[in-house]
């Protein structure tokens, strides 16, 4: 197995810190009545994107969907505009326009946010084509949930992409649910990679809590994409700790099955490995832990400050101006 | 055509071409000026023949087949390809064979499509042409040829056009290549064959820009694609009952040109709008009420409207002629509003 070496093993760490810290931050905002927005926590699956994006450049294309803000974070959005736009702020990415499922960062690669389940990868696809034409090595990543892999879209794109060896990587975070249906009762095969099969393309679980498993399988991912070796489907086995939606009253969630991933959290985890492994010292840790919520605080006192746009923004960027 | 040996190497000079000419001379002519023009869509690959008309016929063998790919019948997958190709910088055309099979792309276009640049606040935007065909009069049936124009028309984000002849076809396409916005182009299959002036290489048709393919004094009559033709069939016969028509072709239904249709109502005190889509809830609908708003107090009968009636498409063949308004019906409809009842 590909293991990270000390430097990545710590920018994973770092990614994993800022994607934390943010939804417990996210969460405190909303409840305390700061921001009213529909917020899908991603807490549980930071690893996937913190792991996997270290494999990536600033060029390389994400996709990615209303539990998203953990691929975006970690794909480079600066947290300033992040915050403003879901705060529907004139400073936010998209000046507001988009908010928490449609967030955009093109310089970051960051080009699709979707509020529809499986549309990621579609347009991934073309992103892949694009760069495939262009012939720089690009690659182009879909993230998308375990439901998405039940629409028609999931499977046109996987065809598709594995007849025209496009240099993209379906990233599925397999949390076990979508929205209060439990895998089993809606997903006919037992593990979603082997529906690759179909599209005779290397379909891969992984153990998406794990950060060196998941970058050993990610990294290899990327590289086929890479290298013209075609797309992969990842399958990362998940969990997410606080329901679908923000204010989810989770009846319809395994108690100890939950209580158990959150034990398991592979965050305080990951972090007492490395200082048992000597890669950081707990002060080391501590320090980027702090480093982040002192940039959040200020993100989100930035945002809550940053004006509404103006009202002509209504019916501006429907169209372009012709050249 | 008598060209010396001198011209060779030069387009000889084309005076007449179909709609399936046009669209392939400006596919190509749009190739050749932007290297970043690609062509997806089911069969359009010349080892699929260029497509079921062949509309794209020798592109896939003058340009390569990166860019011009034939693709899977996976309609979200072709629409989806061409946005994320479009969102850095190419400028894809997609095909999707017949308007019905747009129902099954629709995720793509209207929440995909349409808003990414809204959404997005403008940072990103989606230069693509979905070209589809459609159109009743070739015996497919409920499924094959219906106009769905107005669904995309109240998509905010879509342009649509739609031309009536191969000249307007030509420029229109090579206008909607260019276009910094999903532009869907719709083109009339049983009307493909039908011959007309062929165009300048090079030739424009703004986008949003009607034209007044007939001038005349006492009605406007207002439409688009290939029913257009049943109207200038029309005027002929309303001419020989002494009615004078001036006919709009919109060519662009979304953003459509109000201020010619409306200079030209100023003028006849009159308005017709005929569609092949259904009447109900139609661009007839839209078009009817911004006349009857604007020049309430001139006009001088209530603006009307035909269209198909609200039905499937038919397949027997005498239901089916008497789908779509007809020659006959336009000049009929048009007589009454001047002469009364
Ligand atoms: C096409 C479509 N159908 C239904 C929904 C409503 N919906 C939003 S999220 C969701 C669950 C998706 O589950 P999954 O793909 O596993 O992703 P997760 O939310 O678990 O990350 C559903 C059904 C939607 N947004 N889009
Ligand atoms: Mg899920």
């Amino acid at each position: 197995m590909m293991q990270p070496d000390a430097k990545t093993q710590l920018e994973i760490y770092r990614r994993m810190s800022l994607l934390v810290t943010n939804d417990e931050r996210s969460r405190q905002v909303i409840k305390a009545g700061r921001l009213v927005m529909p917020y899908y926590s991603y807490r549980g699956q930071e690893v996937i994107p913190a792991t996997l994006m270290t494999l990536l450049n600033d060029d390389d294309y994400l996709c990615t969907i209303y539990r998203g803000i953990h691929d975006m974070l970690a794909k480079g959005m600066p947290l300033k505009k992040l915050w403003a736009e879901i705060a529907g702020r004139v400073d936010g990415t998209c000046k507001g326009k988009g908010g928490p499922m449609h967030l955009t960062y093109p310089s970051r690669g960051i080009m699709v946010t979707t509020g529809i389940v499986g549309s990621t990868m579609p347009i991934a696809n073309g992103l892949a084509w694009g760069a495939q034409l262009e012939g720089k090595g690009q690659v182009s990543i879909a993230t998308f949930g375990d439901g998405a892999s039940n629409i028609g879209a999931f499977h046109e794109s996987l065809n598709m992409a594995a007849v025209w060896k496009l240099p993209v990587v379906f990233v599925c975070q397999n949390n076990l649910y979508g929205e209060h249906t439990r895998y089993e009762r809606s997903t006919s095969a037992a593990r979603i990679a082997d529906r690759g099969i179909a599209y005779d393309m290397p379909g891969v679980r992984v153990d998406g809590n794990d950060p060196f498993a998941m970058y050993a399988a990610a990294k290899e991912a990327v590289d086929r994409a890479r290298r013209g070796g075609g797309p992969t489907l990842l399958e990362c086995m998940t969990y997410r700790f606080h329901g679908h939606v923000f204010g989810d009253a989770d009846a319809y969630m395994d108690k100890a099955e939950k209580q158990a991933a959150i034990q398991a959290d592979p965050f305080p985890r990951y972090r007492a490995d490395l200082i048992a492994r000597n890669i950081a010292t707990e002060a080391e840790l501590d320090a980027i832990d702090a480093k982040f919520a002192a940039e959040i605080d200020e993100a989100v006192e930035f945002a809550l400050k940053s004006p509404f746009p103006e009202q002509n923004e209504l019916i501006t960027d429907v169209y372009g101006e012709l050249a | 055509m008598s060209e010396g040996a001198g011209t060779i190497g030069k387009e000889a000079k084309l005076e007449k071409n179909n709609v399936i000419q046009a669209v392939n001379r400006a596919l190509t002519d749009a190739m050749e000026a932007d290297d970043r023009v690609l062509i997806l869509g089911e069969d359009v690959a010349d080892p699929e023949e260029g497509g079921i008309a062949g509309i794209t016929k020798g592109l896939s063998t003058r340009f390569g087949e990166r860019r011009v790919r034939s693709t899977p019948i996976s309609e979200q997958a072709i629409v989806g390809a061409a946005i994320g190709a479009s969102l850095i910088g190419w400028k894809p055309v997609a095909e999707i064979m017949l308007m019905n099979f747009t129902t099954v792309a629709m995720d793509m276009i209207v929440n995909h499509a349409a808003k990414l640049r809204y959404m997005s606040g403008g940072q990103t935007n989606v230069p693509i042409v979905i070209r589809t065909m459609t159109g009743s009069g070739f015996s497919s049936g409920g499924q094959h040829s219906d106009y769905f124009e107005a669904w995309f028309a109240h998509t905010a984000g879509m342009k649509v056009v739609a031309p009536s002849n191969p000249a307007d076809a030509y420029g229109m396409m090579r206008e909607a290549i260019d276009d910094p916005d999903p532009v869907l182009f719709i083109e009339n299959l049983p009307s493909y064959w039908v011959q007309g002036p062929a165009a300048e290489k090079g030739h424009r048709v703004p986008i949003g820009k009607a034209n007044v393919s007939m001038a005349g004094t006492d009605v406007t009559i207002v439409s688009y694609s290939r029913v257009l033709n049943e109207v200038l069939a029309a005027q002929a016969m309303m001419a020989e009952a002494g009615v004078s028509a001036e006919i709009v072709d919109l060519r662009t239904i979304a953003p459509w040109d109000q201020q010619a249709v409306l200079k030209s109502v100023r003028k006849t005190g009159r308005c017709l709008v005929v569609h092949e889509a259904v009447k109900p809830f139609g661009v007839g609908a839209e078009i009817a009420a911004v006349v009857q708003k604007e020049l309430f107090g001139l006009l001088k009968a209530p603006v009307e409207r035909l269209g198909a009636p609200l039905a499937s498409v038919p397949f027997s063949r005498p239901l089916e002629e008497a789908f779509a308004p007809r020659a006959q019906e336009i000049a009929r409809t048009a007589i009454l509003m001047v002469k009364g009842g």
